[in-house]
């Protein structure tokens, strides 16, 4: 049994925001450049040069890459082996969210649903957790703007829809997104499981790097089949028309009940800003 | 790409000459205001009560910045999504505003306005905050600072860069991108 305070928790989560809101990864960023080659629109090119500057200024100049810096999602991969010492693991959390927004100059965009009253500190944050082996907590922050959250939906398809059913809709909601979740979008696609559990695959699905393919064959295919049949939509960077729509798309399935295809998808904007730490 | 310089406040003249797909940058003065703002613009006319601005010739950016560090003018300062001004537009339109920033596709109702009126709508790079930051020379509260984020903000701008979206000749950016590179 590994003891882990709880302050190690605070501040990792703190600097995890900061981080991910100013500085894009090389991943995402080497993922732009790459579209600013193969972009066929020449405003679609001047777009997508844009936001390679605005990702260095931010760098450079500790502003944020994007001014919705998001709702704080923690993902939380927790050491059955560990214990967690000295008070609550979500007050933690939560206090690391409040730091960070606050200290890191980043936007509070938490509020009432109905009352749209602002909480002032971002917080609560959307805390998910999983116990597996081992004696670490691994941590990844994925500050989530509202603009691309907003084109997420989940349906339950009816299982003869089979696999053209979940292209037809993965494509819907990237035609009804258009312009608003800033493209070039990533699509994170949950297949399987049940209700609550495909929306989580969908955000899951979001966290793989970008260029990676689905271990399973079938699975990577229809990946790139739905990358393909996106970039055809010539919705282009910012919706200004063009050839690159989509950065990437992500699929992840699990087994569902012989009645079920439940089917979510989660798009991310170009600014997909992400860290992880492992204490 | 080519880019117009463009200055505020925008004559009839200059937004006639705007088409489609043009870069511009824009120096001058602009306001921001989103969603909550908008909700209390259109209370205070229906109360018979005056704006906090005189709109008339003006330039309203959807956008709610970041906080600014200490040494800065504003944080990040990128457009939010318009589509959620739309129903207010045509009552903004209608008391003289020129024009919009923001991102994203306008209802068909606000696209009619923008050609009654001759306004613009402009679209400013989402995602593009820290970069958009650059062009912002100073920013003071003018209302509404309870809002916190969404409180009413007079930006002076310089070279702001931001792409035409919907001219004054019925033209969008958006459906003629999508017709064009559609495969």
């Amino acid at each position: 049994m590994r003891e882990i305070h709880v302050d190690k928790i605070v501040s990792a989560i703190e600097k995890l925001f900061i981080d991910a809101n100013y500085n894009l990864s090389d991943n995402v960023l080497d993922a732009l450049s790459k579209a600013a080659e193969r972009e066929g629109s020449p405003v679609g090119k001047e777009v997508i040069k844009e936001l390679i500057i605005n990702a260095n200024l931010a760098r450079e100049e500790h502003i944020p890459i994007c001014q919705d810096t998001g709702l704080a999602v923690t993902f939380m991969e927790i050491g059955q082996d560990a214990h967690i010492v000295g008070g609550s693991l979500v007050d933690a959390v939560a206090e690391g969210v409040r730091r960070g927004y606050k200290d890191g100059y980043l936007r509070k965009s938490c509020c009432d649903p109905l009352t749209r009253k602002n909480t002032g500190d971002n917080t609560p944050p959307i805390v998910h957790t999983k116990i597996v082996p081992g004696d670490k907590i691994k941590i990844v922050a994925l500050p989530k703007g509202g603009g691309s959250e907003n084109y997420g939906e989940v349906r339950m398809l009816v299982p003869s829809q089979g696999k053209d059913g979940v292209k037809s809709f993965v494509l819907d909601m990237v035609n009804k997104g258009g312009p608003n979740p800033c493209p070039p979008i990533i699509v994170g696609v949950g297949v399987g499981g049940n209700f609550e559990t495909s929306a989580l695959l969908s955000k899951e699905a979001l966290m793989v790097p970008l260029g990676e393919r689905s271990n399973d064959p079938v699975i990577a295919a229809i990946e790139l089949e739905l990358l393909d049949e996106i970039n055809k939509t010539g919705i282009g960077p910012q919706g200004y028309g063009g050839t690159v729509t989509a950065l990437d798309v992500h699929i992840k399935m699990m087994p569902c009940h012989i009645a079920s295809l439940p089917v979510a998808v989660n798009i991310q904007c170009h600014a997909h800003r992400i860290k992880e730490v492992i204490i | 790409m080519e880019i117009k310089k463009i200055t505020t406040p925008l004559e009839d003249s200059v937004i006639e000459g705007l088409r489609t797909g043009e870069k511009v940058f824009l120096s001058g003065y602009i306001y921001t205001a989103r969603d909550a703002a908008h909700k209390r613009f259109i209370d205070a006319l229906e109360k018979g009560e005056k704006l906090p601005l005189d709109i008339k010739g003006q330039i309203i950016y959807y956008c709610g910045p970041s906080p600014a560090p200490p040494g800065k003018v504003i944080g990040a300062c990128g457009p939010t999504t318009s589509s959620r001004m739309d129903a207010y537009s045509p009552k903004m339109l209608s008391l003289g505003l020129k024009g919009m920033i923001g991102k994203g596709k306008r209802s068909q109702a606000v696209k009619d306005v923008i050609k009654e009126y001759k306004a613009i709508y402009f679209g400013a790079t989402g995602g593009a905050g820290a970069l958009l930051s650059k062009s912002v020379v100073s920013s003071e509260a003018i209302a509404y600072e309870d809002l916190g984020p969404e409180a009413v903000v007079k930006l002076e701008v310089k070279n702001m860069p931001l792409f035409v979206i919907n001219d004054i000749h019925g033209n969008d950016l958006y459906e003629a991108g999508i017709q064009r590179y559609k495969k």
